[in-house]
């Protein structure tokens, strides 16, 4: 029986095995070094010649007042980006969707998804350029309607906002496409019988688009929850420095400057595992929810 | 259906299609800007006269970008790596993808597979144990270290599963009774039959190769191997001038760094943008494929 499986099967197991050597030493080898987190690592010795210290870097981690501060701005961060990663693409879909007109449509759409195609390294480069104080773009043109220049990127205040309006103006066009297409999945019968029933444009959108969409955006809404400590490493690594610590640093700037800058290797592993951990446990939720109510499976 | 359109209508639709338009220009307008700085003069720059417009225009900041070997040898590293990280990632894509289509009559282990593929997106080891597996397999300062870690793009994989498993069975079966075994079947039947589908995976991989930047940055100690995102990260983010040589600084007379940086951003921006109307028809598709399905 099992030689006749083989026999028939052989040739699959084959294709998966280079994808299944690399993803084992690439994906699975890190997981096996998440011993790291528990020992007085010291790059020499190995992770298995490294002295095993239980539960130190945990402690000594959140004996630092720091700590808590950065969890908070990472919560913070990514909840905001959370909120508003959904509402402005759900109202932008809906206001597309009135246009009627295919060029109008096309030519929003072309400009709107571009950020999206770009790293942060090109619109941080951009960015520190158009929010300088003294000579970018959007402080002369604050300045001509009369208001004080704004230092966005070195004023603790303005940070975190900053990084939510950005990340926004990157991602919202790209996010339209689902709510777009669910959209246009919407049958017309119903809004002709909505007109037939003497409904304007403003009820069959509140009577027929938005219960149309309510699935889509409740299935979206769930599966952002895996992202709750997912602040963006690659917008906030490219914009923060040290004037903004207090409001902009996040646990993955932490892990980086910890590990790489000043070789904590065992506390970096640690607060790297805090945010693995705590992520997989929402991001099963979010994927069971979803699951269990909009029967929704990605495989 | 015809509408017959009331004031308040119209109203609407003129409002709306100003504000479209209006975020449509919020969007576009930080890129025009940058490229009217690249070819303005240093001085007008440097003063705060350029808005969307050249001023004085002069091609010397991109003069000064295109002879600057680090710039250009960056360049080329990003090539080979979207090159060779892309054709890595589409072999691996496709491989992976056609066993997986499979019932579980076909390939007992489906569901321990698939698992062992997807738990890798819900967690991972984390930047250190990263950082030391890659020493201890020999791949730190090479090119290797960019693509062999990320060889395995499992959203891609995904897709293309899910794109398999829309084709006809029918066509499969046929096959098998002629004879065809699984590597001809992949090959004869389900490449052909998916271009449109790979095209958009490999987009995504060319652009997801083009623009990282995090790991050149970490797993390349010289930063003559920096491809070009991590060497832009240097220069434009930390504003790191070990690269600047003494005859830099007597150009920085005529080319300011803030001109100077404007053309370094346009040309790493370029490659996008040229592929751009590409990504448009195919991304679309794409995003449909991976989305929610019955």
């Amino acid at each position: 029986m099992i030689r006749k499986m083989w026999a028939t099967e052989w040739p699959l197991h084959l294709m998966l095995l280079p994808g299944i050597a690399i993803v084992l030493i690439y994906s699975y080898g890190p997981m096996v070094g998440i011993m790291i987190a528990f020992e007085h690592f010291v790059p020499a010795r190995g992770i298995f010649g490294s002295e095993w210290v239980g539960f130190d870097n945990f402690k000594f981690v959140m004996s630092l007042p720091d700590t808590y501060r950065v969890l908070y701005n990472t919560i913070f961060i990514a909840f905001m980006k959370m909120i508003a990663g959904q509402m402005v693409p759900i109202v932008f879909a809906l206001l597309l969707n009135e246009v009627r007109n295919t060029v109008m449509k096309r030519s929003v759409q072309t400009l709107v998804y571009l950020p999206h195609f770009l790293s942060w390294i090109i619109l941080g480069g951009i960015m520190i350029d158009i929010l300088s104080p003294s000579s970018g773009l959007v402080n002369q043109t604050l300045q001509t309607l009369g208001f004080k220049p704004i230092f966005f990127l070195g004023d603790a205040h303005w940070f975190p906002y900053v990084l939510v309006v950005s990340d926004i103006w990157k991602e919202f066009g790209f996010s339209t496409i689902v709510y777009l297409a669910a959209l246009t999945s919407i049958n017309p019968a119903l809004y002709e019988a909505a007109a037939i029933d003497g409904a304007n444009r403003w009820r069959q959108t509140r009577h027929v688009t938005l219960p149309g969409i309510v699935p889509i955006i409740t299935l979206l809404a769930t599966l952002s929850l895996g992202q709750i400590l997912n602040a963006g490493f690659d917008q906030v690594f490219n914009l923060y420095n040290p004037q903004v610590y207090e409001t902009g640093d996040i646990l993955d700037t932490l892990v980086y400057r910890l590990g790489l800058e000043q070789a904590q290797y065992g506390m970096a592993t640690a607060v790297g595992l805090f945010k693995s951990a705590v992520s997989l446990l929402f991001i099963s939720v979010s994927y069971w929810l979803a699951y269990r109510f909009a029967n929704y499976r990605i495989f | 259906m015809v509408y017959r359109l009331s004031w308040g209508r119209k109203l609407f639709v003129t409002a709306n299609y100003a504000f479209l338009c209006l975020i449509s220009l919020l969007c576009i307008i930080p890129f025009i800007h940058i490229l009217s700085l690249s070819l303005s003069s240093s001085t007008a720059a440097a003063a705060g006269l350029v808005k969307l417009w050249p001023v004085e225009l002069t091609f010397a900041s991109y003069q000064n970008v295109l002879n600057k070997q680090e710039f250009l040898h960056a360049f080329w590293i990003s090539l080979q790596r979207v090159v060779l990280g892309t054709s890595v990632n589409i072999l691996l894509t496709v491989l992976i993808a056609y066993p997986l289509s499979k019932e579980i009559r076909d390939l007992r282990w489906r569901t321990k597979y698939v698992w062992f593929f997807i738990f890798t997106m819900l967690f991972s080891g984390g930047l250190i144990p990263l950082y030391v597996t890659i020493k201890a397999t020999g791949l730190m300062d090479t090119i290797w270290a960019l693509i062999v870690p990320g060889a395995v793009p499992i959203f891609n994989v995904v897709l293309l599963l899910n794109f398999f498993r829309g084709l006809p069975r029918e066509l499969d079966e046929a096959a098998r009774i002629d004879g065809a075994g699984h590597f001809l079947i992949l090959w004869k039947i389900y490449v052909p039959l998916s271009v449109a589908a790979l095209a958009t995976v490999t987009l995504f991989s060319m652009v997801g190769h083009w623009n990282s930047w995090f790991d050149g940055l970490i797993f390349m100690n010289s930063p003559e191997h920096y491809p070009l995102q991590s060497f832009l990260q240097t220069i434009v983010i930390q504003r790191d001038l070990r690269f600047l040589k003494p005859e830099d600084a007597e150009l920085l007379k005529v080319v300011s760094d803030r001109t100077n940086n404007a053309a370094q951003i346009f040309v790493a921006a370029l490659p996008i943008l040229l592929v751009y109307p590409f990504l448009q028809r195919f991304f679309i598709h794409g995003i449909v494929l991976g989305s929610v399905k019955e």
